[in-house]
């Protein structure tokens, strides 16, 4: 009886080894991963168009939900600010409070896990049925290198469209914001337009926003396309890496929003 | 055999992490010629491919191909060669987003020059060779099996390949589409002047159209010769394998305890 406990526990200890080897070998492929993007990035811009389709795939074809979202959110916060505002007298200041909630974190964040379950898993789906039906080796085989033809275009494709579609996102908002605050509540026009411009500050409150939203691409785009071309070349090997796509998407994005909101506003 | 081998390969060794695959195979491919490699499934022919390719690495021995060292080259190398190369994956392997026509265009565009007019003249003379001339606006999608091999053939010999390699062209076809798919890779191996290497377990289609073959078991080379040589081969493994008999050196049962043993023992489990 002992002896059985004893080898449970052994192979319990074994089993996390093989785990923590196996996630730390996985993060030193994809930084390589990373790496091989980037010098073969070159080529795949020789050929624009490749990365212009992608950026049609990925960032064109998100508008509609990145828009849809961006509004409702915007009159959420709208209806949410005015009644928290009213209560201290200070209705006008709505303005600014969807303003830099949009620029600073919800613009960035929400578009990029949007972007992320939109756009990042159907490249994961892509290059991972591309493997799956030994089009990635085919093309490898015909000495065209499948990172600079196809991972390359993806993952830039991402990385341009992220911020777009941030601003975007920020800007239906402010205006689903301006919706319901002026045109339904009836909050003065010009105190939600002139103290929104008042106190949004373009370096300190939209550059850090495209800055977010730039860093949520690279990390969703290079999340995708990695676990795309990872995926074990099954039908449930695809399936998989599409969730993880998804999973870690989400989680790279909120860790790394609390480390750059932790950086770029210190002095608050 | 002839001398002047384009494909020379010399007691290579290959092994998945501890799993010997390839046990010291020797083979000479020569120019201009048609050589099969047959074995049942997993006996390490597709193995083979991928080594004459590149895309593996020989644990031990020499490959050469056209006279140059394949384990040996970095990448630059290796795309130069491929580029000398075509290759017919076992289900076609087209890219399923662009039609068949750009599908037999890619490898023009990717590695040529060439104005767009003369690649529209060059791609339809390629469908033109395995029949599709009409099927050029279709999508892979569209395609029947056969006919989507007889694509993905159009597209490996688009450049005029010196070696083209077919992985088990004939899985999963009809006969007819099976005689068409065998003409044509003779036919086109003679008109090209290329050299070809066919794997397949399809040993009666195979041994109407091929020069030479080379028979895998095991990871080891265990019969070789013309197709009727073979055919009068009193080899048991090759006889086996000519007329598909279930037991033989190849056996019918995955290696297990003895049937009886395990019955007693899932008695006393139970």
């Amino acid at each position: 009886m002992a002896e059985k406990g004893s080898l449970a526990v052994i192979e319990l200890v074994r089993s996390i080894g093989h785990r923590v080897n196996s996630s730390v070998q996985r993060l030193g492929f994809a930084a390589r991963f990373f790496v091989m993007i980037l010098v073969y990035s070159g080529q795949s811009f020789r050929r624009l168009h490749l990365t212009i389709r992608e950026i049609y795939f990925s960032g064109f074809q998100s508008l509609l939900i990145i828009l849809v979202s961006g509004l409702f959110i915007g009159m959420v916060l709208g209806m949410q600010g005015y009644e928290t505002l009213q209560r201290y007298g200070s209705s006008e200041a709505l303005g600014v409070l969807v303003a830099l909630s949009l620029t600073r974190e919800l613009g960035p964040v929400v578009s990029a896990l949007l972007f992320a379950s939109r756009a990042g898993s159907s490249i994961t789906a892509e290059i991972g049925l591309m493997k799956a039906t030994e089009q990635l080796t085919a093309m490898d085989m015909m000495a065209v290198n499948p990172i600079a033809r196809v991972v390359a275009p993806r993952f830039w494709g991402g990385v341009i469209s992220m911020p777009l579609l941030a601003a975007l996102f920020s800007a239906i908002g402010v205006f689903g914001g301006y919706l319901v605050g002026v045109v339904l509540i009836g909050v003065d026009e010009g105190a939600f337009w002139s103290q929104m411009q008042g106190s949004v500050d373009f370096r300190f409150d939209v550059w850090n926003g495209i800055v977010k939203s730039f860093v949520f691409g690279v990390a969703v785009s290079l999340i995708a396309v990695f676990e795309g071309y990872d995926a074990t070349p099954t039908a449930e090997g695809v399936s998989s890496s599409i969730k993880r796509t998804v999973v870690y998407s989400a989680l790279a994005i909120l860790a790394l929003d609390f480390v750059l909101t932790s950086f770029m506003f210190r002095g608050l | 055999m002839p001398a002047d081998s384009l494909v020379k390969i010399s007691d290579i060794n290959f092994a998945y992490d501890d799993r010997d695959i390839l046990k010291g195979i020797n083979m000479d491919i020569p120019r201009g010629k048609l050589v099969a490699i047959m074995g049942n499934s997993g006996c390490g022919k597709t193995t083979l491919l991928r080594l004459i390719g590149g895309q593996l690495r020989p644990t031990r021995g020499t490959l050469l191909v056209d006279g140059e060292s394949v384990p040996d080259m970095n990448h630059r190398e290796l795309y130069d060669m491929r580029r000398r190369m075509g290759m017919l994956f076992q289900f076609g392997a087209l890219f399923t987003d662009i039609s068949v026509y750009d599908n037999v265009a890619y490898l023009m565009r990717e590695h040529t020059n060439l104005p767009e007019e003369l690649i529209h003249d060059m791609v339809l003379m390629k469908l033109n060779a395995v029949g599709l001339r009409g099927a050029h606006h279709l999508m892979p999608s569209e395609l029947s099996g056969g006919m989507a091999r007889r694509v993905a053939l159009a597209r490996a010999i688009a450049l005029d390949p010196m070696l083209i390699m077919y992985d088990e062209p004939f899985a999963g076809l009809d006969p007819i589409s099976m005689g068409v798919i065998g003409q044509l890779i003779r036919t086109l191996n003679d008109a090209l002047g290329a050299t070809t290497l066919l794997v397949t377990h399809d040993v009666q289609e195979a041994l109407l159209i091929v020069d030479y073959v080379y028979f895998v078991s095991d990871g080891q080379i265990v019969a070789q010769g013309t197709p009727d040589e073979i055919r009068a081969s009193s080899d048991p493994f090759v006889h086996q394998f000519v007329f598909g008999e279930a037991d033989g050196p190849v056996h019918f049962h995955y290696p297990a305890v003895p049937f009886q043993q395990e019955l007693l023992r899932g008695g006393a489990r139970g």
